[in-house]
């Protein structure tokens, strides 16, 4: 199979990406490691006229702390989260990064270009809904942050208008103690979610001070379990409340039937994932200590 | 149609390909190295796999062009003359193969594995050719002649025979 011709450029300074997005808009598609968007090219179910690869502009890799922020490049590949070390309170990235996809994959697929594409079954979605990640947007007319759990609009749809690219993720570090772990159901390596869920809590002495949960493949987006993540604040971490948190969170859920199995059966799921992840984080928190 | 650079098994090239030429392609049909397999061309299989900068990629899922001023290691490049590489060795002795169609994509794999860990557990190693699938073996082989190669590399090289008797 071969992607339709485009025309191709690899910029070498971010001005010029911008600037090309500028000219062609729509017409232009940013390529970072290609591992969803070269598929759907060679699928013919994208066809760009414009393929700008941001493959060879300096830095956008790694990650660096600024002010109480883990600032991630949006080119740093899943491979690299993998491998990175993080700061305390942040191991759902450890978690999520070895369940994506497979290891060669992971070596050249990229945080920032999983995010832009917008695959509802994508797994970074849920982990940044989950941490209150903020997306550094940029374009030639400037920058904006925007919330990722403002970020998705629908299947394979974001807030990104056509002349702006995604340049950094801004994770919050943890102030307290924290925790928070990704689970995955998957029916082999290399499948997309069959269900999917992101947990995070910050703790306030023993109770929940602020909780994140993000749902993968049980909707139109990756979601926001809005009603569990409030019923876990300034409760403690105990079955009752994580039982409640559960279930609000498999009733957020919207999933549909699939070969991947029944809708059903994907919602009971969520509420599994969410009681073990939750249960998870409680163990981990009781290592750590007050 | 863009001018690429690339190092391909240590030497440098300078090809012509047309944008949308997928890695696997330029290989197979401008390189002419054809130990480089189109399996499921869909990302799957691992067939295509090759090495990029020492890590494993499928082929089949990035543009020539993305390798420009990279450096591409195919399994034509895993032995040194007629010194076959330990991880040949140990896909020989072992019997690794069967078909030999996922072969080379498991030795790369399995090579860029032991240069970052040269001692790898079971565990690891299963892990590492998760990305790799092969119709034949069951794995039991592959998971074998990887472990075989590993002990290969611990160990110098044994003397070369100068020949003589038989």
């Amino acid at each position: 199979m071969f992607p339709g011709a485009f025309d191709y450029r690899a910029p070498t300074s971010l001005d010029e990406v911008l600037e090309l997005l500028r000219e062609h808009g729509e017409e232009a598609k940013v390529l970072a490691g290609g591992q969803s968007l070269i598929p759907l090219l060679k699928l013919r179910l994208a066809s760009p006229a414009l393929l700008v690869d941001i493959g060879r502009l300096p830095g956008l890799q790694g990650m660096v702390r600024r002010n109480g922020t883990l600032v991630m490049g949006a080119r740093t590949r899943h491979v690299d989260v993998e491998r990175a070390s993080l700061p305390a309170g942040l191991e759902i990235l450890h978690d999520a990064a070895p369940q994506i996809s497979d290891p060669l994959i992971r070596n050249v697929g990229t945080v920032g270009g999983s995010l832009c594409h917008a695959d509802p079954a994508g797994d970074w979605g849920s982990v940044a809904i989950a941490l209150g990640a903020g997306l550094a947007l940029r374009s030639s007319r400037g920058e904006r942050m925007v919330d990722a759990r403002e970020f998705f609009k629908g299947p394979f749809t974001t807030a990104l208008a056509a002349d702006e690219i995604l340049t950094e993720i801004h994770l919050p570090i943890p102030s307290g103690r924290a925790a928070g772990t990704y689970l995955k159901l998957e029916r082999k390596v290399g499948d997309f979610a069959t269900v999917g869920v992101a947990v995070q809590v910050e703790m306030d002495g023993p109770r929940v001070r602020r909780a994140g949960i993000g749902l993968t493949a049980v909707a139109p987006t990756n979601l926001q379990a809005r009603a569990a993540e409030a019923s876990l604040a300034g409760r403690e971490l105990d079955d009752a409340a994580i039982a409640e948190a559960a279930r609000l969170a498999a009733e957020a859920a919207d999933p549909r039937d699939d070969i991947r199995g029944s809708a059903a059966y994907k919602r009971d799921m969520v509420r599994i994932l969410v009681q073990r992840g939750l249960r998870t984080l409680r163990q981990r928190l009781e290592e750590v200590g007050p | 149609m863009s001018e690429i650079g690339v190092r391909v098994n240590g030497r440098e090239q300078r090809h012509e390909v047309e944008p949308r030429v997928l890695l696997v392609d330029f290989i197979r049909t401008q390189l002419r190295l054809t130990g480089t397999h189109i399996g499921c061309d869909t990302s799957s299989c691992g067939a295509c796999t090759v090495l990029l900068d020492g890590e494993p990629v499928k082929s089949c899922t990035l543009l020539a062009v993305q390798a420009d001023g990279h450096e591409i290691t195919t399994v034509e490049g895993l032995a040194r003359g007629s010194e076959l590489h330990p991880v040949q060795v140990g896909f020989h002795e072992e019997h690794g193969l069967q078909c030999g169609f996922c072969t080379p994509g498991m030795m790369l794999v399995a090579a860029a594995l032991l240069e970052r860990n040269p001692e790898p557990t079971e565990e690891e190693i299963r892990w590492a050719i998760s990305g790799n699938l092969c119709r034949c073996t069951g794995y039991v082989n592959i998971v074998k002649a990887i472990q075989h190669a590993a002990r290969l590399r611990q160990k110098p090289a044994p003397p070369v025979p100068t020949g003589g008797a038989g």
